[in-house]
Parts: C-alpha cells; sequence; structure tokens
C-alpha cells in the first residue's frame, strides 16, 4: 500500500512539530525515515497511527483518506514500547493480536509458528517480567506483525538486540517487504539504513529536507563524478548541520 | 468481539485471578460472619463446664444466698478451718473455694477464692454480685427501706417515633437501627469507590510507565482503552460485592442451621450479643427485641438497589479523574500530588457523612446529596431513613449528568497525558489540552 503524507503541519502548544510536510512511501518497499532527535518523526509516525490527527493537510492509504479502519492494516512497533509484565507472554500476544482483529484461534496459530522460529516458543506460558530485554523485544516485534499488515511502521526497531537478533530481525523485515508490505522505518542506525532502505527522507526541525531513493540521494552527494559515493552517515551530517547553521 | 470489550475481558479476568482479589472476597465474609458467629459460639461454651465451689462463710451472712445453678454447684461447708478447705480443693473435690472470713461488729466486705486453675470472670462477677446484693438489702432493712420498694420504682419508657408522610401513612421509624446502617453503606461506599478508583488509576499508570500505551492505542482509540479499564474494574467491584453478599448468607445460614438444630436459645442469645457487639452500645437491652423486629421490616431490596446504583455512578465519576490523573504521572509514588484533588472531595463526603447521619432531613443533608461528589456516599446515609423517592432520583440523574460531562474532560486529558513522558505537566498546561 503507498502511504502519501501532503502537507501536514501539527503544532504543539508551544511548538511546530511538522510543518508543511509531504512525503510519498512507495508501495512494496523500505523507506527510511531519518533526522536528529526531537525532528518530529515520532509526531509524524503517530499521525499515520491515528494515535494523534494532523492540524492540517492529510494522509491518504492507497489514495483513500487515512480511516480507522486502517489501524487493522497498519503494525507498529513503537519507540518507547513495553508489554504487561504480569501477563503471560503468549497470553498477551494473543490479545494484541486479537486488538488488531484476529480471531483467537487464527492468532494462536500463527503466534506459535513465529514463536518456533524466533526459538522462544518454551517461553509461552512465562510472565514478561521473567524474560530478557531482548526476548521482550522478540515478542514485541512478533506482535507487531502477527496481523499480516500491508503497512508496517518500526520506531528504532533495532535497540536492544545483539548482532545476531538484529540480524534476524532484518532478514524478516526484507521477507516481510518481498511477501508486499510497505515498511517505514525511522532509525538513528545508519548502518542498517544503508542495508535496508530503498529510499529514504530526512526531516529536520518538523521540515522534511531530503527526500528520494537511496542509491539517488548518494548519487546527488557525490562529490564529483569519480570521487566515491558517500556514505548515508556524511550526508545526513552534512545537511543537518548546513541548515542548522543558517540564521 | 469487538476492541472495548476484548479491553474489558481482560482488565477482568487479571483482576479477579489475582491472589489478593480472592483472598479479599473470601475474607470479608468470614470478617462479616465472624461479627456474628463469634458471640455465638461464646455464648455455647460459656455454658458447657460445670463447676462445684465449696462456700465456706465464717461471716454467716450469705448462708441462703449462694443459689446452684445448672453449671455451678454451691456447697455450704461450716466449721471447717480455711486450711482443710484449701486441701480439699487441692485433692479435687472442690473446683474453687470460697472463703467469706469472719466479721466482728462489721458488715463483710472482703472474700477470698482458692482454686487450682484460673477463675473464669463471669464466676468471679457472679459471686461478687451476690454478696453486694445481699448486702445492699440487709442495708435497706436496716434503713426501715423494703427492698420491694426499691425494686418498683425502677422504670422503663418505650418511646415509639411515628414518622407521618402526607397521604397520612404511618410508620414506626428506628433511628438507631437506620444510624447504623447509614454508616455502614456510608463506610462500604466510600472504601469501594476508594479502592476501585484507586485501582483504575494503577492500572493506567502501569500501562503508561511499562510502555505498553502506545502499542494498545495504535489499535484502539485512547478513550476505548479508558473506558475498557473503567468498566472492567467496576465489573471486578461488583464480583466482589455480589460474592460478599452471597458468601456471608452461606455462611451465616449454613451456621445458623448446623447450630440452630441442637442449641436454638445459642443462636438467640448470640444474635442478640452480635446486635450488640456490631451497634457499638448504641443500643440498650431493651432495644435490642425492637431492633430484631425491625431488621425484618426494613426494605432491603430498596437499599441494596439504590446502593448499587449509587456505588456504580460515584465509582465511574470517580474512576474517569481517577483515570485522568494515572495518565499525567510516570509512576506511582508521584500520583500522590495529582489524586488530591479527587481524594479531597471523597473524604469531605465521607467526614459529612458522620453529621448528616444525625440530621438526615436537614438542608447540608439535601445539598450534599444533590452535589455529584458527595451523592453517592450521603445518599447512601439518608436512604435507610426514608427520603422523597424524587430526591433519590434528580440525585441519580445530576450524578449520571456529571459523569458523562466528567468524562469528556478526562478523556480529553487521558489521550494526551498517556503519551507525555518526563516532565511532569503544570495544571494551566492540562487545561491548555481540554482545548486540543
Amino acid at each position: 500500500m503507498k502511504i502519501e503524507v501532503i502537507n501536514v503541519t501539527k503544532r504543539y502548544a508551544d511548538h511546530v512539530a511538522l510543518n508543511n510536510v509531504s512525503l510519498t512511501v512507495p508501495e512494496q518497499s523500505v523507506y527510511g525515515l531519518l533526522g536528529p532527535n526531537g525532528a518530529g518523526k515520532t509526531t509524524l509516525i503517530r499521525i499515520l497511527n491515528q494515535i494523534t490527527g494532523p492540524d492540517t493537510g492529510q494522509v491518504l492509504i492507497d489514495g483513500e483518506p487515512l480511516r480507522p479502519q486502517h489501524v487493522e492494516r497498519i503494525g507498529y512497533l513503537p519507540e518507547e514500547r513495553g508489554l504487561y509484565k504480569k501477563m503471560k507472554v503468549g497470553e498477551q500476544a494473543i490479545y494484541l493480536a486479537q486488538l488488531k482483529g484476529i480471531g483467537k484461534a487464527e492468532a494462536t496459530r500463527r503466534l506459535k509458528q513465529w514463536f518456533e522460529k524466533f526459538e522462544i516458543g518454551e517461553w509461552w506460558d512465562k510472565k514478561v517480567e521473567e524474560l530478557s530485554k531482548g526476548m521482550q523485544q522478540k515478542v514485541q516485534f512478533i506482535t507487531t506483525v502477527i496481523h499480516e499488515p500491508d503497512i508496517l511502521i518500526f520506531d528504532e526497531p533495532f535497540s536492544g538486540f545483539d548482532p545476531i537478533n538484529a540480524n534476524l530481525l532484518k532478514e524478516s523485515i526484507l521477507e516481510l517487504r518481498d511477501k508486499g508490505a510497505t515498511v517505514l522505518l525511522s532509525t538513528h542506525n545508519m548502518s542498517s539504513v544503508e542495508e535496508l532502505c530503498d529510499s529514504i527522507s530526512l526531516i529536520n526541525k518538523g521540515e522534511k529536507i531530503l527526500e528520494g531513493k537511496v542509491a539517488d540521494v548518494k548519487a546527488m552527494h557525490r562529490e564529483s563524478e569519480t570521487s566515491p559515493l558517500p556514505s548515508m552517515t556524511d550526508i545526513f551530517i552534512q545537511e543537518v548541520q548546513s541548515r542548522n547553521l543558517k540564521p | 468481539m469487538n476492541k472495548i470489550g476484548l479491553i474489558i475481558k481482560r482488565e477482568y479476568f487479571t483482576r479477579v485471578k489475582k491472589r489478593s482479589f480472592i483472598i479479599m472476597t473470601f475474607l470479608g465474609p468470614l470478617l462479616i460472619a465472624a461479627v456474628y458467629i463469634i458471640p455465638i459460639l461464646l455464648a455455647l461454651h460459656a455454658d458447657n463446664e460445670k463447676r462445684t465451689i465449696a462456700v465456706v462463710d465464717q461471716s454467716h451472712w450469705f448462708e441462703r444466698q449462694f443459689v446452684s445453678t445448672e453449671n455451678q454447684t454451691f456447697i455450704r461447708l461450716d466449721d471447717i478451718s480455711i486450711d482443710s478447705t484449701k486441701k480439699l480443693v487441692q485433692q479435687g473435690f472442690f473446683d474453687i473455694a470460697l472463703f467469706i472470713p469472719e466479721t466482728q461488729l462489721n458488715i463483710p466486705s472482703s472474700a477470698v477464692v482458692y482454686s487450682m486453675k484460673q477463675v473464669p470472670l463471669n464466676v468471679e462477677e457472679h459471686i461478687k454480685d451476690v454478696m453486694k446484693n445481699e448486702i445492699q438489702v440487709q442495708k435497706l432493712l436496716a434503713s426501715g427501706v423494703d427492698p420491694d420498694i426499691l425494686e418498683s420504682i425502677k422504670t422503663s419508657i418505650t418511646l415509639s417515633v411515628i414518622r407521618m408522610d402526607e397521604e397520612g401513612g404511618e410508620k414506626e421509624t428506628f433511628t438507631e437501627v437506620q444510624f447504623v446502617l447509614g454508616m455502614i453503606l456510608a463506610i462500604l461506599i466510600y472504601m469501594f469507590i476508594m479502592l476501585f478508583g484507586g485501582q483504575v488509576m494503577q492500572g493506567v499508570t502501569e500501562e503508561k510507565s511499562s510502555r505498553i500505551v502506545e502499542v494498545i492505542v495504535s489499535s484502539v482509540k485512547p478513550f476505548q482503552l479508558m473506558m475498557g479499564k473503567i468498566i472492567g474494574v467496576s465489573l471486578v467491584a461488583l464480583t466482589q460485592f455480589v460474592m460478599w453478599i452471597l458468601l456471608t448468607g452461606v455462611i451465616y445460614i449454613g451456621f445458623s442451621t448446623a447450630v440452630g438444630i441442637s442449641h436454638p436459645e445459642a443462636i438467640s442469645q448470640g444474635t442478640v450479643m452480635a446486635q450488640e457487639i456490631s451497634s457499638t452500645n448504641i443500643m440498650d437491652n431493651e432495644a435490642v427485641q425492637d431492633v430484631l423486629n425491625i431488621v425484618h421490616s426494613i426494605d432491603f431490596g430498596t437499599i441494596i438497589f439504590s446502593f448499587f446504583v449509587f456505588f456504580l455512578l460515584g465509582y465511574l465519576l470517580y474512576a474517569t479523574m481517577f483515570a485522568a490523573i494515572g495518565s499525567l504521572v510516570d509512576n506511582n509514588t508521584d500520583s500522590q500530588q495529582f489524586s488530591l484533588p479527587v481524594t479531597v472531595p471523597l473524604l469531605i463526603a465521607f467526614l459529612s457523612a458522620i453529621y448528616i447521619v444525625n440530621d438526615p432531613d436537614g438542608s447540608l443533608a439535601l445539598w450534599l446529596s444533590m452535589i455529584p461528589f458527595t451523592s453517592p456516599v450521603v445518599m447512601m446515609v439518608r436512604i435507610p431513613f426514608g427520603i422523597p423517592i424524587w430526591q433519590v432520583v434528580v440525585s441519580a440523574l445530576i450524578l449520571a449528568g456529571s459523569f458523562v460531562g466528567m468524562t469528556w474532560v478526562a478523556a480529553k486529558v487521558y489521550r494526551t497525558g498517556i503519551l507525555m513522558y518526563g516532565k511532569k505537566p503544570t495544571y494551566k498546561e492540562i487545561f491548555k489540552w481540554l482545548k486540543y
């Protein structure tokens, strides 16, 4: 599903979180949403999830304005994430899947498969508080994708993962994209952007300053025809700093 | 199943499966039943032991005064020394020996009791009473007063209070009972609102501090999450309450039948004692019989029905406020500061109940039973006294209306609050959230 953000502005009491932002996330791709802390990424993500609404502007999903029913087509892994500590892992995963509109039996069947894949099957009846941070992250990832959403939104998905599990996660994200999902990835981890993203946009102080395919963005920032392609980290620093220096 | 139903289900089952809930559910009725059962057990046990008591009365004042009863056999021993009496007790011929020494010209005022075991208090009291009575009678006779005259001037007044209504109907009222009932209901409703309102607040803060809330509100609206929690907890409260009523009934009836078959007199005696204890001695013994009569005349149906209505509405009003407060803080220790505006009105309601119970038809009572923040508690104090039905209906409607209004306010605070981390918001900021 294609996501179009059109002229979205969102103001809070004391500052402008998003100022007339427009961007397009192409269907079946991994799209990196980049920007320094406080740039407005989380606000944009919350608007897409209908946790909050834009003051002006609109969001289109496959050309249709965002509707409450769309939440069942979206899977969201927030940066600030957690689980009910006293609840059993399996029970909780089923509950979260049911909230996304999956029947109990179907949710159980799918979860068993995912738990197998992530090697946490034996933790099904344990309480969440008994799990390590990494295992909790796996459970959270599973509950994000369990309803097989068309749109996946990951906010810093790799934090708390060891390299092996981070790899497992990356593979899973690419697999989901290949199956047809549109993935929006917000992260400060530039190496994962290089590995995963088809296109990116860069947001700074509530405004979009850059958007395009990763290859195009890199080519554009090459110093000369013959010089090597710059890294995403270099592009990020260069773009953000040049703007912050301006009065 | 719709989503709010799922949330209600989760909130309900995680709570009723908790050990603390199960313990409270069974402990509550046991405590209530204990108030009734312990006096009955005491009444049963007090009569069990039989004692033989030797009376050595060297003063010869009380020769015919110690009369044997079913359990206490008094045996007079004449011309026996104190040492021999003690030996008889040591050898087990008597349980207790009472030794009243000889007096010269004087009136006896002391005695000694010998026993191998602790002498029960009631035996001590009985001996004292017998001696005191006899000495009083003798003193009266010496002053030329017939003891029968003294007996005849003891008077008791029965005051019947009749409350009339416009149609000319009359109903006898029993203030003491209504007083006790009103207070019990006020305590119960205050306790339940505080306890379960607090659970809503804790639940909201827990969701916020464990950071699960953002995952959930990406699936359901914050309003659904808030209402699901409030409704789920209210069902927990109702479950607990209904279980208490049922279990108390079962324990009481079960015990009454078990004991009643063999000892019918103990039941009535025990119930009388229970009434006295539960009313904290407001009533004297003569009122107890009236009380037993009126207990049957109280309209428990109306009281239980209004309790459910006012508890539910009062809880809903306070729970929405507690939910909003829970959304403002990151952890439970911070909640103190914000919960004050909610707990104070409830406390005022509870404290004013103590005054209102003395004047349930006064203007203070009327106003506080119309103000939604105090009406759940105050109404429950007033209802046992019998009040015009229009007042109950108006009060319930105001309460319901306030709940709807408060939900609107709380939902606005809640949906912003749950996603705010770090610095605590000021009241000014919270006020701004209402305009979003």
